[in-house]
């Protein structure tokens, strides 16, 4: 059998597009697959710092103190070396755009906690080049593998907040006392809060919401209307950190 | 065949080479023999049967490593059904002596002795630090 050249550019022409129009058919047929859970059922867990209630007990820092000692959080007295997972700054820090000269003076004194947002688009997620920090789908909590942080610091520079920590010693003998529930980090590793992961996969809340004497910290799943956070954000107005930024900060503040 | 001298004594000097770790054992007094693990005592079976704990230990806690951090799960179901929580700390060293076991068997194999415990606690030592 002959075949010119012609005959055979045509042929090979037909057999390509029969056999990209299969794919096209195939792509076409399978029903659109939905990601891992449906939309309704994945949550987005929040906080709101309610810094009226916090206010009424100055001094009180038992959320700082409960935190620090679940994770195995070192002391440094050096401010370079400090790890911090929940902290406390003046309130006219934290939303220095709201600060006045005529501002009720309570909260010009006040201090507030302050911990990672758990952002719906976190800056630090998108800069990680191991993946040791991802936005977890499930529940929108931006967790840490301390496994595989290799400390190149991408994160601290991309997270607007300071929110997450280096450690550049050797943490261990910094903590008072050890908890060995919680792994202790190494240096050379970046650390921030995980919305007590480990408390929740148990059913527990948070340890800084739990120990809160004055109930000032409330904790939920924003994607549910019923949730006591969201009844709280419906009635009253709060303020996020820099939202102008479009992270989207799951941690409000009751003002 | 006037070689035969040469020939003969190199043989035994390959041999005598080859065999040098054998030679070596013997006049430095290295024991060949297991190194002594102390087990549990109050506990027959670990989370998996014996043979596959002495081969792959380190892939089924690379496993539960996995699962814990990434799948946000603490639960194991062993081969015999019984449950357990996924914690190198809490059920791994509950049954375990870290330096008599774990410790003892990597330096007798020669193996590096993995960076768990940089991090990872052992409650045993703790306990004797603070003493």
């Amino acid at each position: 059998m002959k075949i010119t050249r012609k005959e055979f550019l045509k042929i090979s022409g037909a057999c390509l597009v029969a056999l990209s129009g299969k794919n096209v058919l195939a792509v076409l047929d399978s029903p659109v697959k939905s990601q891992t859970s449906s939309p309704s059922a994945r949550k987005q867990l929040g906080m709101i710092v309610d810094t009226r209630k916090c206010a009424k007990a100055k001094g009180c820092t038992k959320c700082i103190e409960a935190c620090n000692k679940a994770h195995n959080v070192p002391s440094f007295q050096d401010p370079a070396h400090q790890i911090k997972w929940i902290w406390e700054r003046p309130f006219v820090d934290l939303f220095s755009s709201y600060e006045t000269q005529y501002m009720e003076t309570s909260l010009k004194e006040e201090s507030t906690p302050v911990l990672c947002n758990h952002c719906d688009n976190p800056p630090c997620v998108r800069v990680c080049p191991t993946g040791a920090t991802w936005k977890r789908e499930e529940d929108g909590i931006v967790m840490m593998d301390w496994h595989r942080c290799i400390g190149c610091r991408y994160c601290m520079a991309a997270c607007p907040y300071g929110a997450r920590s280096f450690n550049w010693v050797d943490p261990r003998p910094h903590i008072e006392n050890l908890n060995p529930d919680f792994p202790t980090r190494t240096r050379g590793v970046v650390e921030k809060c995980t919305f007590c992961s480990e408390r929740l996969v148990k059913g527990q809340l948070p340890a800084c919401v739990e120990v809160c004497p004055e109930k000032a910290l409330v904790f939920g799943d924003l994607n549910d209307p019923k949730s006591e956070i969201r009844q709280m954000l419906a009635k009253d107005y709060t303020l996020r950190r820099r939202p102008e930024l479009g992270t989207g900060p799951n941690v409000f503040y009751l003002v | 065949m006037r070689d035969r001298l040469w020939i003969i004594a190199s043989l035994f000097l390959f041999v005598g080479f080859v065999t040098y770790p054998v030679w070596h054992a013997l006049v430095a007094h290295v024991p060949s023999r297991p190194p002594s693990l102390v087990l549990p005592a109050n506990e027959k079976q670990c989370v998996a049967p014996v043979s596959y704990m002495r081969a792959s230990h380190m892939k089924l806690l690379l496993d539960w490593r996995q699962q814990v951090v990434r799948e946000d799960k603490s639960k194991y179901v062993a081969f015999n059904g019984k449950v357990y929580d996924m914690s190198l700390t809490r059920t791994c060293l509950k049954c375990h002596d870290r330096q008599k076991f774990c410790v003892r068997c990597h330096d007798y194999a020669g193996v590096r002795t993995p960076y768990c415990w940089n991090c990872h606690l052992d409650p045993g030592q703790i306990k004797r630090s603070a003493r």
